[in-house]
């Protein structure tokens, strides 16, 4: 109790001493200012809340005492259809987000109201392959930054919504498309492409935030002459998928990028592209200022049922153990060491057939009885995987990982299909089972150090939402039903909810502006704010 | 003047283009050609199989797709709007590439519909059966309308079975008689949510110690939403109540032989078969 006191009086002084910035118009957001991101909890800065993709807000003033209480403070409309699936930044009281079909909004983040807004004018033939989605832009100095589903990146002015550069990065009649939220770093604007299902080749960049000039890219695929290339049959790796399409995390201290990969193309047919199809569902660790790799670990090898290992790699400290964890898609709770890569565990969180086994580098082994044939198999997890895209979260006050996990098996066949570029490429084709079990799911508080489920949440149905921890003891996530819900972090009991009216399909983040916390989250077509009365 | 012309030129132009992307939208380019019914096969194994089964013979959430008689109209025209479109107020999503759906280019919406036309069952009439016979059981004797709606009439405790000539085969309308809970009907459709509710069987103690069995409408993980068999809707907060159960048996009785012979049932499904074409 007089913890959280003293807590809540330096978070005032903090905020107080922030809000002498926004008086005087929003300061410039520095690299700084990111790798601090802990020093003003008022703000959320970059996607996953700080670079170490913990997505915890150091805010209490919402807490497991007065939970119950919270009410709705505004509603902001996007009128757009589809799935909205952004993470909002808050700079000094003004909240930046992004909508359907690269919309984005400037918001007066103590009212809703707008400030400016954007909307980019896409070609009729972009193909993303799930949705006109978008999760979010990155700032840095007076810019946002957005990767547009037409394959390009553009900065645009933080204060008006201006365009200020706008590049391509690749051409998007081939399939490829930009739906994640990019990182900044330095003076880097660093994203990965999205495409895995239409026979691209993934690749992740960086931008001069100043300029526009592409300072690097690391394609994901390795070309002729490059370690790994030997991985792929044939000429298999020109069409490899290994996309990149959430956004990474970054270590201060050592310079390294976390980024993760999907699956690789066609993603449920191995037949054509022999060999562990290096660097699909891999973790790379990545140099921010060249983008050389330094060491990789890879989940699924040959991967055929889209283990995509797109999920946010969060970095935990244990005593003097640096590690990386990551819930990944395959049904695996993985822990590694930050420094090599290595893998120290790899347990499920959920029902898992596809694997039995480990081989020497700890990764699980496929078995032969899960390998889809043209009639089907029935597989656990099935098509969406025990968790997929959605942000997890790790609050290092309980110690605890939580994430959204589903409860699903589907049956897995391939459909052969010749490449066609800028088309389809799956090479597979999932269902359901006449007699399948409901399709179920949970938020599951996983304790990285021994891979044990502490407490689930069940869903009735399973949810896509991304979780939010906070010092207030508080676990915030939402469901398919359209709830908004907060959690008690150490038990998962439901101290809260309020219903949207709309799935979510998004994660929840947290901000503060004139010393009043606010927990948003988009779901529906709006984005909702909530705080105490 | 000039300005005229060049706006009537303008104009003209526009219309020329919305005729040719109308007539694109009208008409099966590739209408009988094998090889694009082979290409519509994988795309409608990767894109529509989810919901409407392999072969197209209907799945979990989508109709089977090989009867002519389909509920939103089965003209290339109609077939090509329903694609690319989707039917607001179903799973159905919209497909084509400005849609939030799967993203299918025109061209392959017509290898899809290509492939559809096929795999269509060529009846040379109505299923067997008497299907005047058949509505006179529903409505009578098999008292299927003290539970299922028709065209206004019946009841309300099971899904109203209006479309489901133009949705399910006549085989999958006789199984779930004889076996009511190897699927369980779908149920209300929300826009943003992934799936649809079923008509789970739900069974709650009330806090006062009432026992109340119905079937579900709508349920969340905080509350439900359900009709018992007089058709009263009640509404719980699950946490106010003594008790909250729900399975997986239809509350729909097992027709079986005894129940129902053969020849009724044929009688039955000829009469459901026929309903549900668009008008």
């Amino acid at each position: 109790m007089r913890e959280l006191r003293l807590r809540r009086v330096h978070l005032v002084l903090v905020i107080l001493a922030s809000f002498s910035l926004s008086a005087n118009g929003a300061a410039q957001v520095t690299f700084e200012r990111i790798v601090n991101s802990s020093k003003e909890p008022q703000n959320w800065l970059t996607y996953s809340g700080n670079y170490a993709g913990h997505r915890f807000s150091p805010l209490d003033q919402v807490n497991t005492e007065n939970a119950h209480s919270l009410v709705a403070k505004w509603v902001y409309q996007t009128a757009a259809g589809g799935k909205f699936e952004t993470t909002p930044l808050v700079v000094d009281g003004i909240l930046y987000g992004t909508g359907p079909d690269n919309r984005v909004f400037a918001l007066d983040a103590r009212t809703g109201r707008p400030i400016w807004l954007y909307q980019r004018q896409l070609p009729g033939d972009i193909r993303p392959c799930c949705g006109r989605v978008n999760r979010g832009v990155a700032i840095l100095g007076d810019k946002v930054f957005l990767g547009t589903l037409d394959s390009h990146v553009m900065a645009l002015d933080a204060k008006t919504g201006n365009v200020i550069w706008d590049v391509t990065s690749v051409d998007y009649k081939l399939g490829y498309s930009f739906t994640l939220a990019p990182l900044a770093v330095k003076n880097l604007i660093i994203l990965g492409v999205s495409g895995g299902e239409y026979g691209i080749r993934g690749f992740v960049d960086a931008y001069d935030a100043d300029t526009g000039e592409r300072k690097w890219r690391f394609y994901t695929v390795p070309g002729p002459g490059e370690p790994g290339h030997e991985s792929w049959e044939g000429d298999s790796w020109k069409i490899g998928g290994a996309p990149a399409w959430i956004t990474g995390t970054y270590e201060p201290a050592s310079n390294l990028l976390f980024w993760p990969t999907g699956n690789p193309s066609p993603s449920n047919r191995g037949a054509g592209r022999a060999g562990d199809n290096l660097y699909s569902n891999t973790l790379l660790a990545l140099d921010a200022d060249t983008g050389k790799l330094k060491w990789y670990s890879q989940f699924t090898g040959h991967d055929e049922h889209d283990w995509d290992a797109t999920q946010i790699p969060v970095m935990i400290d244990q005593g003097d153990k640096s590690l990386i964890a990551q819930a990944n898609r395959n049904g695996f709770f993985y822990v590694l060491d930050r420094k090599t890569g290595k893998i120290l565990s790899a347990d499920p969180f959920g029902k898992v057939t596809w694997a039995k086994g480990k081989d020497v580098q700890g990764r699980p082994l496929a078995v032969k009885e899960a390998q889809p044939t043209p009639e089907g198999r029935m597989v656990c997890p099935g098509a969406a995987g025990t968790t997929n895209w959605e942000s997890p979260t790790f609050d290092s006050q309980t110690g605890l990982f939580y994430v959204t996990t589903r409860e699903q098996c589907d049956i897995f066949s391939t459909a052969p299909q010749p490449y066609e570029a800028g088309h389809g490429f799956y090479g597979s084709a999932y269902f359901p089972a006449d007699d399948t079990e409901p399709y179920w799911g949970a938020l599951r508080a996983i304790d990285p150090a021994s891979g044990k489920i502490k407490w689930e949440f069940q869903h009735p149905s399973p949810s896509w939402s991304g979780v939010l921890s906070t010092a207030g003891h508080l676990v915030f996530t939402g469901d398919a039903e359209g709830n908004f819900i907060a959690l008690d972090a150490a038990s998962g009991k439901a101290l809260w909810h309020f219903q949207t009216g709309g799935a979510v399909y998004a994660a929840p983040m947290a901000y503060a502006v004139d010393g009043k916390e606010y927990v948003a989250i988009a779901a529906g077509e709006s984005l909702y704010t909530f705080g105490l009365p | 003047m000039l300005c005229t012309r060049a706006k009537i030129a303008g104009w003209s132009a526009l219309l020329l283009l919305m005729t040719a992307t109308l007539s694109a939208q009208n008409k099966n380019p590739y209408a009988g050609n094998p090889k694009m019914a082979i290409a519509g096969a994988s795309q409608f194994r990767i894109n529509c199989a989810f919901c409407h089964g392999l072969g197209a013979h209907g799945g979990g959430r989508g109709p089977d797709l090989t009867s002519a008689h389909k509920r939103h109209g089965n003209s290339d025209a109609e077939l090509f709007q329903t694609i690319n479109l989707g039917i607001p107020g179903t799973a159905m999503p919209p497909n084509g590439t400005t849609g939030q759906g799967v993203g299918m280019t025109d061209e392959e919406i017509w290898e899809v519909i290509t492939y559809l036309r096929s795999v269509e069952v060529k009846t040379s009439g109505p299923p067997p059966g008497n299907a005047a016979h058949g509505k006179e059981l529903f409505f009578g004797d098999a008292n299927c309308s003290g539970c299922h709606m028709v065209e206004g009439k019946g009841g309300r405790f099971g899904p109203d079975l209006t479309g489901v000539g133009g949705a399910r085969a006549p085989e999958y309308i006789a199984d779930s008689v004889r076996n009511p809970s190897r699927r369980l009907a779908k149920g209300l459709f929300e826009a943003t949510k992934e799936f649809p509710q079923e008509y789970e069987s739900v069974t709650v103690t009330t806090a006062d110690g009432k026992e109340i069995k119905g079937v579900a409408l709508n349920e969340d993980h905080f509350s439900v939403q359900l009709m018992d068999a007089s058709e009263h809707i009640y509404m719980f907060e699950k946490d106010k109540l003594r008790s909250f159960e729900k399975n997986r048996m239809s509350l729909m009785p097992v027709y079986d032989t005894s129940l129902l012979s053969d020849k009724d049932l044929q009688d039955i499904v000829a009469f459901l078969a026929g309903l549900g074409e668009k008008q």
